[in-house]
């Protein structure tokens, strides 16, 4: 049997501590719990992550890594602007679909357990590789001339506030159709609120 | 043997379109006279010079630094006669060809007198084109606008030792222009934790963000050779215009070019992502000192 390296073993504790966490909650969730279900002992676990709130922080670095990723390729894409929203909304929506675990944890432990993340999640530089990957699209979209130029937080507010209330809603199982049917219609309503105005 | 008169490199210093800022800044060197006293001045529009403007447009003599202040014109004339051919004789036989500011490296201000037709000697903006260009090799750009009188004494003062001057890709020496104007800038923990500036004039803030300094984007000494001996723009509190590229003048001017927030402009050869990274890192913190005022003057003594 193949001897996994640290690298694996630390993403096989990201995933399951992130299944834990979206099945049962955060603060329900136990390090043993997480401990048993890699199937290492809750000694070696501290050998990887020092507590909880380390634990947690660094998923957050995980995830906004991963989405980060998946962006930064959107947008060295030589596509219109029109069509690097499309691909954002849907790589997003796929990610919700695909790793649920992911976004809500991004909507059901960052956003709702503030007081988890303290100081050192201060501000937004522990999403910093999603959001300065979105800084990016914004700028080259508003130096193209196809975006308006506004305050960031306008902008930035519009975009993802949208597609976290969408798949908000998709985690509560409220919309009646799969995420993807909602796609066309969202970029649609995301270009024509932030395209520029002549 | 040769005279003392004779053993000194002769220089010759001709106008373009000027409003001679460069004469204007050069005069204020401390040691003039005694750098004067080095060279044998053919001609100077106002220093004392060996020669008159009608004999150097005459074009019986040759010199061996020529020196070049203001905007290339094909149509101007000096001494009635164009210094288009003035430039030419004179560059065949020197040594050297100092383009003295900013026009005269890269069209500069005057160049937007007559944009079509106006440019600097071996460069128009940034693209290789000017009335020397064959005579390329032996051009040294010192843009500026104005140039630091010891900008061009140091480089003087290299010929006449005989040193090496190393140069950039648009001719300009290493030795003052391989720093940014933004290295030795007495903002700099502002600007590293990104304390903005509100206003001009003021002690407190970097300049950067807010009130659009280019010096993170501008080649320069302006902060380690101090102008006057004390002081620089940015130190005082008014932003750096980045006078000394081929993009000068700008039309942005005191103003900052965001896209959503976001500088259009780094940090030179900074990728943006690794910029915004550490950018938005160091926002996100509140440094109390450097929030507050330097000097309290409310305090009684």
């Amino acid at each position: 049997m193949a001897r996994t390296t640290k690298e694996e073993r630390k993403k096989g504790i990201i995933s399951a501590a992130l299944q834990l966490f979206s099945e049962r909650g955060f603060y329900i969730t136990t390090i043993p719990d997480i401990a048993q279900k890699v199937g290492m002992s809750v000694g070696n676990f501290y050998n990887y992550f020092g507590s909880k709130d380390v634990l947690a922080k660094e998923l957050l670095l995980y995830i906004s890594e991963y989405l980060g990723k998946n962006l930064r390729e959107i947008n060295e894409k030589e596509i219109t602007t029109k069509e690097k929203i499309e691909e954002i909304v849907s790589m997003y929506f796929r990610v919700a679909k695909e790793k649920p675990e992911m976004i809500e944890y991004f909507l059901r432990v960052y956003l709702s357990n503030r007081e988890v993340f303290g100081s050192e999640c201060k501000g937004m530089i522990c999403v910093s590789p999603f959001v300065t990957e979105m800084m990016i699209f914004f700028d080259e979209s508003v130096s193209r001339g196809d975006l308006y130029n506004q305050d960031f937080f306008s902008a930035f507010g519009l975009f993802m506030g949208y597609l976290g209330g969408m798949v908000f809603l998709f985690g509560e199982d409220i919309l009646p159709e799969p995420l993807s049917f909602y796609e066309k219609d969202i970029t649609e309503n995301i270009y024509n609120a932030l395209k520029s105005r002549s | 043997m040769h005279s003392n008169q004779e053993a000194k490199p002769q220089l010759l210093w001709l106008q373009g379109v000027t409003c001679n800022g460069n004469t204007h800044s050069f005069i204020n060197l401390e040691t003039l006279p005694q750098l004067l006293e080095k060279f044998e001045i053919l001609y100077h529009p106002i220093l004392p010079s060996t020669k008159n403007l009608h004999e150097i447009v005459s074009l019986k003599n040759s010199c061996d630094i020529l020196i070049f202040e203001g905007a290339y014109d094909p149509v101007l004339k000096r001494g009635d006669t164009l210094i288009k051919d003035v430039i030419v004789h004179y560059a065949k036989e020197a040594d050297y060809i100092i383009a003295a500011g900013t026009c005269a490296s890269f069209g500069g201000i005057f160049k937007q007198s007559a944009p079509q037709r106006n440019s600097g000697l071996v460069f128009n903006e940034n693209i290789t084109q000017g009335p020397l260009m064959a005579y390329k090799e032996k051009i040294i750009n010192l843009s500026g606008c104005p140039i630091h009188p010891e900008w061009l004494s140091t480089i003087l003062n290299m010929i006449l030792s005989g040193y090496s001057i190393p140069l950039d890709s648009l001719l300009r020496p290493q030795e003052l222009y391989s720093s940014l104007a933004h290295h030795g800038c007495s903002r700099n923990e502002y600007f590293e934790w990104k304390v903005d500036a509100k206003g001009f004039g003021l002690k407190e803030g970097c300049l950067y963000y807010e009130q659009g300094c280019r010096a993170p984007m501008t080649h320069a000494s302006c902060n380690k050779i101090l102008w006057n001996g004390v002081s620089s723009k940015t130190r005082v509190g008014t932003p750096c215009f980045g006078c000394t590229e081929p993009e000068f003048p700008r039309n942005d001017n005191y103003v900052t070019k965001t896209n959503m927030s976001i500088p259009q402009d780094v940090p030179l050869d900074i990728p943006k992502r690794a910029y915004l990274s550490v950018a938005g890192m160091a926002k996100t913190f509140h440094i109390k000192r450097l929030e507050g005022k330097l000097i309290d003057y409310k305090r009684d003594n």
